[in-house]
């Protein structure tokens, strides 16, 4: 398959729009997930004031992100994690790339981790000769099909049980059958094997603990529990937007992002790991190496309006919220973060010029924010970034920039405002072509005979 | 109570009998309506697409025009540029003295039906209409200034008129300003869930307060030769 891109958002779009099995996925998917989500949501009764609790907490770390970072770092490695420290992905990378170099490793298992799809882990491993596996079910089927995730949480969103049964069939070799069950067994009996081949754990990090240097990862096939705790020596990749000032911050956050993902009361697993194991004959791995990624962050941060981006928890809510989403999917958005938040972080992570089209992508609806565990104001950053892009993007919206300025110019005068409503009315018949956008699909309400001000004037 | 009309440029060249039809329904509950003609349009369509220079400029217009009313509330049918007149202080971060008269001018512009519900206490304004209905809540109205039960507790004051919901009346109907050309086939993705959920209800009409979301959802049902009607809620209150 290959790879979309975002600055080809229109043409992915179009396509997915023509493609009857992946709209069928996504809206039964994205319709399951919101109701359970709205459930999940309303048997908490004070779900509002834990928004503006987790808001609040997440406001407080981001203003001292530095010193919360080295809070941080002191306490993970007094209990004896190993730091490193990436500016960018490609920096992330070469470190990943040299420690498992470094400890002779071949087999890598990797556990779901969104931070480590946008660094693109998985291909520098491989290049560096090893093999490299993906333990989450979703994760492990997109793998399969070579593709990138389609959803923050449900990596294979877009798939139907039948696709998958396709896809185990062609890769497996395993009898085709459309019982989930044997499915998922047979990528279970696959993937242990894989476990107690791995020289190397490698995981994402949900929640960093400032306090106690613990970190904190949540799931549901106990597949985590595996990748951190099996092989010697244990990698996690950590934004550096993941803090959390104290432990007991958990407990808002474990109520809200559960709910808020999978419309769960809570996770079936909650790991947490602080430093390496105490005792040579305690079980568990020799090494803890804990990464702490920018990768564009500190731009986000250093920025008033852009900051609240990294106030995001990843639980994939407003994608499932989002009307654009429901419709064309998560390839569509050619990022590995799709959907309003992903057209909100992706600019800020590759440059606005690569990913231009997607904060347009949105019909401004405000479902997105509505749903956020964290009240991240996404309209509002959207709005931010097409205004970064009109006064920077210059080329290619010349016709767009001049029409704006004659509405300027109209607006401003009531008389050029009529006058020009008066002309459209009489030429609209013969105005057909530049309308085209509108009025292939539905029919153009025409300019009135007698506009509402001109009706004013002769009645009162 | 004396109100100044901000009709909205859409209304004004689009679909003039919503204006007229406020104006009426205002008048009947006891308003004093007064409309000033240098008002063109509040900038939304340049905010939105990303142009704030030009977004200011008419911002700017408006407030002086507006502020100058001596009119107790300035109304507007529409909720979305209701909620844009409340985006103005965005517009003025570093200007401290626009930043106040943009807060002041948006502390007395309301939407029409919550202006009914939450400042005249007003009801019931007497209307008729005989027919089964639904309602579609327009996203800005909803989201961006919390009208939800206002309309609701107008349309089942209309004499005649079978109130349904249909499941998705929270949904986005796919307008979105420049969206609807930028994207014209997601935006009609998105509209067609909503007529699909329209068709199912069995209505003659569909009513919401806001005239853009109208012309989307109006525009469809046409081109699909469908005898479903829209209507904004201040032609429906003012039916008799």
């Amino acid at each position: 398959m290959t790879r979309m891109s975002t600055e080809t958002f229109s043409e992915n779009a179009k396509a997915a729009l023509r493609d009857a099995q992946l709209r069928g996925a996504l809206r039964h998917a994205t319709t399951l997930f919101g109701r359970k989500r709205r459930e999940a949501a309303a048997s908490v009764s004070n779900w509002e004031e834990l928004r503006n609790e987790a808001r609040a907490i997440k406001d407080e770390v981001l203003s001292q992100l530095d010193r919360y970072l080295e809070t941080f770092v002191t306490n993970a490695e007094k209990r004896g994690a190993k730091i490193h420290w990436a500016r960018d992905a490609a920096e992330a990378n070469d470190i990943i790339c040299q420690l498992t170099l470094a400890h002779g490793a071949r087999n890598v298992v990797k556990s779901k981790s969104m931070t480590t799809e946008e660094i693109h882990l998985n291909t520098a491993l491989e290049r560096a000769g090893m093999q490299v596996v993906e333990t989450d079910l979703g994760e492990y089927i997109i793998q399969l099909a070579g593709e990138i995730p389609s959803h923050i949480i449900a990596p294979a969103i877009h798939k139907t049980k039948r696709q998958i049964a396709e896809l185990f069939t062609t890769e497996l070799g395993m009898p085709p059958t459309d019982d989930v069950n044997a499915l998922t067994s047979t990528a279970r009996a696959t993937l242990r094997q894989r476990f107690a081949a791995a020289d190397i754990g490698i995981s994402g990090v949900n929640f960093g603990i400032a306090e106690t240097g613990t970190i904190v990862i949540v799931e549901n096939e106990g597949n985590i529990r595996l990748t951190t705790s099996l092989p010697r020596t244990h990698i996690a990749v950590m934004g550096i937007e993941k803090l959390l000032p104290r432990f007991a911050d958990l407990d808002i956050f474990f109520k809200l992002l559960p709910r808020s993902a999978a419309g769960q009361a809570l996770s079936t697993y909650q790991s947490f790991i602080t430093g390496t194991k105490r005792n040579a004959s305690d079980e568990g791995p020799d090494e803890l190496h804990i990464l702490l990624l920018d990768n564009g962050r500190s731009r986000m941060l250093a920025h008033p309006v852009t900051r609240q981006s990294l106030a995001c928890i990843r639980c994939g809510a407003c994608l499932n919220a989002c009307p654009v989403y429901q419709q064309v999917g998560g390839h569509a958005y050619g990022s590995v973060y799709p959907g309003p938040i992903g057209s909100v972080i992706t600019p800020q992570l590759i440059g606005i010029q690569k990913a231009a089209q997607l904060p347009y992508a949105s019909s401004l609806c405000g479902a997105c924010r509505e749903v956020c565990p964290v009240k991240i104001d996404i309209p509002r950053l959207l709005l931010h970034l097409r205004s970064e892009i009109s006064r920077t993007q210059r080329s290619g919206r010349a016709r767009e920039r001049l029409a704006f300025k004659f509405w300027a110019f109209a607006m401003m005068r009531p008389w050029v405002y009529e006058t020009t409503a008066r002309v459209g009315r009489g030429f609209q018949r013969w105005f057909k072509s530049p309308l085209k956008a509108w009025t292939n699909a539905r029919d153009l309400r025409p300019i009135e005979a007698e506009s509402f001000r001109e009706q004013w004037r002769r009645t009162r | 109570m004396k109100v100044s009309l901000f009709i909205t440029c859409l209304v004004d060249q689009l679909w003039s009998s919503v204006g007229t039809s406020c104006v009426e329904v205002l008048r009947r509950a006891g308003c004093e309506v007064e409309f000033d003609e240098r008002q063109t349009c509040c900038g939304q369509p340049a905010f939105n697409t990303g142009y704030r220079d030009e977004a200011r400029q008419v911002a700017k217009r408006f407030i002086e025009i507006f502020e100058a009313s001596t009119a107790d509330a300035i109304v507007s049918p529409s909720g979305s540029c209701t909620a844009m007149v409340h985006h103005f202080p965005e517009l003025f971060g570093e200007d401290p003295q626009w930043l106040e008269r943009a807060r002041s001018v948006g502390s007395r512009t309301y939407e029409f039906s919550s202006f009914l519900i939450r400042v005249l206490k007003v009801e019931d304004v007497g209307a008729t209409w005989n027919g089964r209905l639904t309602w579609h809540d327009a996203c800005h109205g909803l989201r961006d200034l919390n009208i939800k039960s206002e309309p609701r507790r107008l349309i089942r004051n209309v004499r005649g008129a079978e109130f349904v919901e249909i499941e998705n009346a929270e949904s986005c109907c796919g307008f979105g300003g420049t969206f609807s050309v930028k994207y014209p086939e997601i935006s009609v993705a998105i509209l067609d869930q909503k007529i699909e959920a329209i068709e199912r209800a069995g209505v003659e009409a569909v009513v919401s307060g806001d005239a853009s979301c109208l012309m989307q959802i109006g525009g469809r049902l046409s081109r699909k030769g469908s005898g479903i009607r829209v209507m904004h809620l201040a032609e429906l209150l003012n039916h008799r």
